[in-house]
């Protein structure tokens, strides 16, 4: 069995073109395990040095050393995409990851949410990345390592607060409010509108709008196009970190869906692809089961829901009801939002056995009973907004005093203290002026939380 | 799974050359240095350097979090498991000190993996011996001043020995961006460190150590005095060439001891501070009567002194303390500091002030021993201002 993988590579593609998979062109590249490893720490090939990704890195590699977790393959999506296989994979796990990435070509290149984004630049992130990282070299060179890091530390802290409903290239707000509308709009005024004549006095000036017009979500954006007093390559970090946010946000709010859709495609083409040497078809199907096993080999439940099995599922449960065009439909126009609550459904939860459970004061958990709104509800609660507080920016003050605001009665609860007064140190460095933030405290008393008088 | 070298693909060597993760790990554990940093207190108690000659200090430290808005804990955390499991079960192991707040996935609040750091003794000294030195240092009355070579500049010409590499390279690089296709090196592009001769005021000083290890000391009271000694010592040598340092022990006697000796030393029995008082006047009358050199003192106890014993320290002392620079008294107290002034400690308030210069300070716990370094070794100002209370 000296085949190499590669050489299967066309023939699994025919096969899932025939099968009605649409994709980009996928660039495939063994990696060794340790650049593996980098990749899954800061989500790209090649980003930006932080501090804080290198005590990520040291934890996966423990965590890898003990065998905790193996990485098989991670994709970008674009056009070609690009797939790095870890080089530790043998023959069978990569006929199997190869058909995996074909997946999630499959999904990236025709979901929605993750075209739009495409469209926008992350069709070329890898590439991107890359650039921002050598920018950031750059700057390290020119200003120093504790100025950049001062910045990183900012914006990488705020890295989940975008708004996508907003273009990547976002334009300033609008210098004036909107021209109020003529009172009455009858005839008269329409023709003393139409006279000649110097307007009176005083209906000429405009008014200016606030900033911000509204309650901003996009504090990334925000800080890099409002801040009094930023300098333009510390703008440009900001911007270059909430362009990578770009690119991940859609791989965060479908990550079920996608890694399902993944799965099934993968086990449909292992399960049709004849071509397969009958050893490696049964080492890929054994390497299946693992990825999408719900519980630990030898326990009998879990206190967290493996995504690839759940996503599996549904897709499954999706294409022996609705037809593959069906599910086609849904890998482009849903979420993971709406995905599970649309097709999660109670005869499907009680078979994968999911269940609520409620934590109890000694550290033990108690399961509860739940309707399935509620079984929907617990795996999406902590996907929301990013998986980070709904914090806004809601006005700068004529001092340039910048007032956020946490949206507590949407969260359940207030920020914690401590580390939000961190937070706000960051951002003061950046926007130099006072910072505070509103959010309520224990008792659900609205409470200022200020950056320190020295940062 | 089966896994055949012959199948898998070549890699591209590339990914050997350079490893942005352990960059950022480097870069995570210099910070985390700074912040340990703060925290020298705690490195200096808990080493057990004297005990064991080492010359590095491990101290457990938390990873560094890089922080984001967070939601305070919840109070009722919840989730969603799979699995066979009926509403009513329990799972989990139970948490003993049933933290609330610890609960909930994902483990809240806890702060990841410890790791230990391990710090050069060399740079626990740099840290902790900043702008410190000898209080009252004088130069030495007398003639000879010392001499030493410092580097100082460089110059075309010098010993094959001193020559800057570095230095010579960039002269070279500097030569051929404005001539380039000439030789990589000529003679021209050499340099040498320079040595320059500089003359130092010679400090003489001797300090003694003079601890109590009576029966009264507990094994803990003498292992802060040591460890207070130790960073002392430590310093010392580091920021002055020439100095003695007297170790001498006394229970109701007192011995000199060499200073591996004096670090392992224990006693019992009771407190007599007038003979390890005395001790020290007759080594300095014995030794340093001719030469006059700076001589200080610093005495650790935990102020009980036998009760007859009172007049007989006091005149000891102030034989001491009027030939000394400065005389230091360390007190070590179990837990809170103590409300009323011990024995040993009103003589020195008594005598020090009128004799010469000195103070005084409590050591009540580990954390102490760096402020009580500095608390000697910071501003002659303070020596003044405290003789003269």
């Amino acid at each position: 069995m000296s085949q190499d993988w590669r050489g299967l590579v066309p023939q699994l593609e025919d096969l899932a073109r025939k099968l009605g998979l649409d994709w980009s062109p996928v660039i495939f590249e063994a990696v060794p395990d340790s650049f593996m490893t980098e990749i899954a720490v800061y989500g790209l090939p090649v980003r930006m040095p932080h501090w804080s990704f290198g005590a990520r890195y040291i934890y996966q590699l423990v965590q890898r050393h003990m065998g905790y977790s193996r990485l098989f393959e991670v994709v970008f999506p674009g056009n070609p995409g690009h797939a790095y296989l870890a080089a530790s994979n043998g023959l069978s796990d990569n006929i199997l990851v190869t058909a995996h990435v074909l997946g999630h070509a499959d999904f990236s290149k025709n979901n929605m949410m993750f075209r739009r984004c495409q469209e926008q630049g992350s069709a070329h992130i890898v590439e991107h990345a890359a650039s921002h990282a050598r920018q950031i070299e750059r700057n390290i060179e020119a200003y120093g390592q504790n100025a950049v890091e001062r910045v990183l530390d900012a914006a990488l802290s705020l890295e989940q607060y975008i708004d996508l409903d907003q273009a990547l290239r976002r334009e300033r707000y609008p210098e004036y409010a909107a021209t109020a509308k003529p009172l009455v709009d009858d005839a008269f005024r329409a023709r003393f509108a139409s006279l000649d004549g110097a307007p009176l006095a005083g209906t000429a000036r405009k008014a200016r709008a606030p900033v911000p017009p509204h309650p901003e979500r996009d504090l990334l954006w925000f800080i890099a196009t409002y801040a009094p007093e930023m300098e333009s390559w510390e703008r440009d970090i900001f911007l270059a970190v909430r362009e990578e946010s770009f690119y991940f946000y859609p791989v965060y709010a479908t990550q079920i869906m996608n890694e399902g859709w993944a799965s099934y495609w993968h086990a449909r083409l292992l399960r049709e692809a004849e071509f397969i040497p009958q050893p490696a078809y049964l080492d890929a199907i054994k390497c299946h089961s693992d990825v999408v096993r719900p519980i630990a080999a030898g326990e009998k439940s879990a206190l967290s829901v493996n995504p690839y099995h759940l996503g599996f599922t549904l897709w499954e449960d999706i294409v022996e009801r609705h037809g593959i065009a069906a599910a086609q439909r849904i890998r482009a126009e849903d979420d993971d939002f709406s995905f599970l609550r649309n097709y999660l459904s109670k005869e499907i939860a009680a078979d994968m056995g999911l269940f609520r459970y409620e934590g109890q004061a000694n550290g033990q958990y108690k399961v509860v009973a739940g309707d399935i709104e509620s079984v929907r509800e617990g795996l999406l609660h902590g996907k929301y907004n990013f998986g980070a507080p709904r914090v806004a920016v809601v006005e700068v003050r004529s001092d340039g005093t910048l007032v956020l605001e946490h949206d507590a009665k949407t969260d359940g609860r207030g920020l914690d203290v401590e580390r939000t007064r961190k937070v706000l140190d960051y951002v003061k460095s950046v926007w130099r002026r006072p910072v505070v933030l509103k959010t309520v405290d224990g008792a659900a008393k609205a409470v200022e939380i200020y950056a320190s008088a020295a940062a | 799974m089966s896994s055949h070298e012959q199948d898998r693909p070549a890699i591209n060597g590339w990914y050997e050359l350079f490893s942005r993760g352990a960059r950022d790990w480097l870069r995570h554990s210099d910070k985390i240095r700074d912040a340990v940093r703060e925290h020298l207190p705690q490195i200096i108690a808990g080493s057990d350097v004297i005990n064991h000659g080492s010359r590095s200090v491990q101290v457990p430290v938390r990873m560094l979090e890089h922080y984001r808005f967070r939601l305070r804990p919840d109070a009722e955390p919840s989730g969603v498991g799979q699995g066979s499991a009926k509403p009513g079960d329990v799972l989990g192991e139970p948490n003993p000190s049933g933290g609330a707040g610890q609960k909930g996935p994902g483990g809240r609040g806890r702060g990841g993996p410890e790791l230990m750091l391990e710090f050069k003794v060399d740079d626990v000294i740099d840290w902790l011996w900043e702008d410190l030195k000898l209080p009252n240092l004088q130069p030495k009355v007398g003639p000879s001043d010392e001499t030493q070579w410092k580097r100082e500049g460089w110059d075309r010409r010098g010993a094959r020995s001193r020559l800057d590499r570095r230095r010579s390279l960039r002269e070279s690089l500097k030569r051929r961006a404005s001539d380039p296709g000439s030789h990589a090196f000529t003679d021209e592009d050499l340099r040498y460190r320079q040595l320059a001769r500089r003359r130092q005021p010679s400090v003489n000083a001797v300090v003694f150590f003079l601890l109590d290890v009576s029966g009264s000391m507990t094994e803990r009271d003498r292992q802060l005095s040591k460890t207070f000694f130790f960073w002392v010592a430590a310093g010392l040598r580091r920021e002055y060439q020439s100095l003695d340092i007297v170790f001498v022990a006394h229970t109701t006697d007192a011995w000199e001891f060499n200073e591996a000796d004096f670090f392992k030393v224990t006693g019992t029995g009771g407190t007599v501070a007038s003979v390890g008082l005395a001790k020290v006047a007759d080594i300095i009358e014995a030794r340093y009567a001719s030469n006059a050199p700076n001589i200080y003192l610093f005495y650790a106890s935990d102020g009980d002194n036998a009760s007859d014993d009172a007049a007989a320290a006091r005149g000891e002392l102030t034989r001491v303390a009027g030939r000394a620079r400065y005389s230091g008294y360390v007190e070590i107290t179990a837990g809170s500091p103590r409300i009323t002034m011990t024995e040993t400690s009103r003589i020195f308030q008594d005598c020090v002030g009128k004799a010469g210069a000195g103070g005084r300070f409590v050591i009540a716990g580990p954390d102490d021993v760096a402020t009580a370094v500095r608390h000697f070794f910071t501003a002659e100002s303070r020596c003044a201002q405290e003789a003269s209370t």
